[in-house]
């Protein structure tokens, strides 16, 4: 069931929530709403279930308006950030309670409601628990129950708010995993809200980058990493490096630092921004780029060792980061206080006088 | 040095000792003796006496009148309370503070002035009691003047048990179970009313208490005209009066006795809220 959102407008009082918001979640995917806390991610996610009424706009569900239809009759699964389960209801009761408050003309037999719940916890993998409250359970467990619950009901249309937020890392990304499959084996179309790049370019198929109540960039993963169509999104969307400087004749320069660009760049004032594995670390400065540096902090955790760079000569906002392999940390063992060079390979320039920036390749 | 062990600040043996010892002896002086010593007194012409005091024609009607005006305040109570948290927790609106504040007046004013108050504006001089009157519907020195003053007053006991918890609990469970497509009774029935139950009982445990017990306000309205108006803390008062000192301390019996009741189940329901 895809979701077509036009014109949307949400107000709280006097705050504008939502600004003319247009959006088509494609039918089977997973889509998710990914901004910082007050970017109204949260408040889309709740319009499309119901559970907030725009002052303009319309919701269709495959067609459908669905705009003035209320929360009960939409028939959408939700999973509540903190879950929400029925603390006075044990786990089979809090799973089995949208087939209980059906019409009695709809709702299956106790029999057959007793095997439906059985079903789902065994596929939430929970089987176990199922007479249990919900106070006597882990947060992973409380969010798998969340998620059995909403599917009792068979939706076609599941939103999740932040599902993994108040979790600890290594659940949060075992269940991210699980989702995914849970996702890929049943087929509905998912819309998840999120404040983690990382959460949302791993495990969706499309993302919509919002920011105070506007829609930044709908792309897949990929693209939206790749190319993306602002500084915001850049600078969300993980680490970031920043030259900010004059372009004249073909040489951006500010201070003791200089960079050569490929051809065809105006004169302008202008920002390059480049990630962490777009940049290359050297002894010595080469004809491309002059960026000295001194080496601030070393951090050997993870699959790369990440390098905190203070500017020497010149000025950023912030310290630049570039990642280097353990192997090359190894070979050259750079010390706190070491003078290097970075070398640019792909960057984007963020031109004062363009719309749209440009991506620049030296390789 | 094993044997000495660790302290905290502020945790002083003599500090502490004398601050129990204080606590101990205030509790024997001031409620254990004055509760043992109604009892002494009500038996003290031995259990036929107490019986008898007890089955004195007027003090019969005074319980039976007592238990009538609770059984029709605390239902009352209840459900205006129910609906008032729900109100003042579950939506904005404009004045909502004004009214959460508002709620606590009867908490605030003298019983007696609540009476008076009563007494002004429904007795047969006052605004609506005159208009009544033409109807001939005589609302002071009669039941329905003491069950309307006991409302009065027990009125805040369940909402300011019941606001602070759905504060806390907050929405999130009723938009689940709205989204799961319960009905608004289904959602009250279900959810909303399991959550809330021990404090909904132990605000029907306090509104029932002081319906039970009021003097004041009671007092000022039912004109305690004996084996009609008088509510058993009103015959108390009657007996003393009149010198019957057993008689007066049986019926107190009687009332300390419900308090007692009280404190048990307000025991028993605050052990399970704190188990929930």
């Amino acid at each position: 069931m895809s979701i077509e959102i036009q014109g949307i407008n949400k107000f709280f009082d006097k705050f504008q929530a939502l600004h003319d918001i247009n959006l088509t979640i494609p039918d089977g995917q997973l889509t998710a709403l990914l901004g910082p806390s007050g970017s109204g991610k949260t408040t889309l996610l709740r319009i499309i279930a119901g559970l907030e009424t725009p002052e303009e706009g319309r919701i269709r569900f495959s067609g459908k308006d669905v705009t003035d239809l209320h929360v009960r009759d939409r028939r959408v699964g939700f999973v509540f950030q903190h879950y929400a389960l029925f603390r006075h209801m044990t786990v089979a009761e809090n799973v089995a309670f949208g087939l209980n408050v059906l019409p009695r003309k709809e709702r299956p037999g106790k029999p057959e409601i007793r095997k439906r719940v059985k079903d789902l916890l065994e596929m939430v993998q929970l089987a176990h628990l199922a007479n249990r409250y919900p106070t006597q359970l882990s947060g992973g467990q409380k969010q798998r129950i969340a998620l059995a619950r909403a599917m009792a009901m068979r939706p076609e249309i599941l939103l999740l708010d932040e599902p993994f937020g108040a979790l600890d890392a290594k659940v949060r990304k075992e269940l991210r995993r699980w989702l995914r499959s849970l996702h890929d084996e049943l087929h509905f179309t998912s819309v998840f809200v999120t404040h983690d790049q990382e959460e949302a370019l791993e495990l969706s198929d499309q993302v919509v980058v919002m920011s105070s109540g506007r829609i930044e960039q709908v792309d897949s993963p990929v693209e939206l990493y790749g190319r993306p169509d602002s500084r915001f999104v850049f600078e969300f969307l993980g680490q970031v490096n920043v030259l900010s400087g004059k372009i004249r004749d073909g040489i951006m320069r500010q201070g003791d630092a200089w960079i050569r660009l490929p051809e065809g760049c105006e004169n302008d004032d202008a920002q390059l921004y480049l990630r962490p594995h777009e940049v290359r670390l050297t002894q010595d400065a080469s004809d491309r780029a002059h960026l000295p540096f001194r080496i601030e902090a070393i951090n050997l955790i993870g699959a790369e060792v990440r390098i905190e760079l203070k500017p020497d000569g010149w000025e950023c906002e912030e310290l630049w980061e570039v990642g280097i392999s353990h192997t090359e940390f190894n070979a050259r063992h750079p010390q706190r206080g070491d003078r290097c060079f970075a070398v640019p390979d792909v960057g984007h320039l963020f031109c004062e006088h363009a719309a749209e920036p440009t991506t620049l390749d030296w390789r | 040095m094993a044997a000495r062990k660790h302290r905290r600040v502020g945790d002083s043996p003599v500090v502490r000792r004398s601050l129990v010892g204080l606590a101990v002896a205030l509790t024997l002086l001031f409620l254990f003796m004055p509760l043992a010593l109604i009892f002494v007194q009500a038996f003290a012409e031995g259990w036929a006496g107490y019986v008898s005091n007890i089955l004195n024609e007027y003090t019969l009607h005074a319980i039976g009148l007592t238990l009538f005006v609770a059984l029709l305040t605390v239902p009352l109570n209840m459900v205006f309370g129910v609906f008032l948290a729900w109100l003042v927790t579950r939506f904005r609106f404009p004045g909502r503070k004004l009214l959460t504040t508002l709620i606590d007046i009867p908490f605030a004013v003298s019983p007696v002035v609540a009476g008076l108050l009563f007494l002004l504006l429904y007795g047969s001089n006052g605004w609506v009691g005159q208009w009544l009157g033409e109807y001939d519907i005589q609302l002071m020195f009669s039941w329905p003047g003491i069950v309307m003053v006991t409302v009065f007053v027990t009125c805040p006991f369940v909402a300011r048990e019941l606001i602070p918890l759905m504060q806390q609990q907050g929405r999130e469970e009723e938009e689940a179970g709205v989204v799961l497509g319960a009905s608004g009774w289904q959602l009250f029935r279900r959810v909303t009313l399991p959550n809330i139950r021990w404090a909904l009982l132990y605000g029907v445990i306090l509104t029932n208490a002081r319906a039970v017990g009021e003097f004041g306000a009671v007092s000022v309205v039912s004109g305690s005209i004996r084996g009609q108006t008088n509510t058993l803390p009103l015959q108390v008062e009657l007996l003393y009066q009149d010198y019957n000192t057993v008689g007066a301390f049986a019926a107190s019996s009687l009332l300390a006795g419900i308090a007692l009741i009280t404190l048990v189940v307000k025991a028993i329901v605050e052990w399970r809220q704190s188990r929930n």
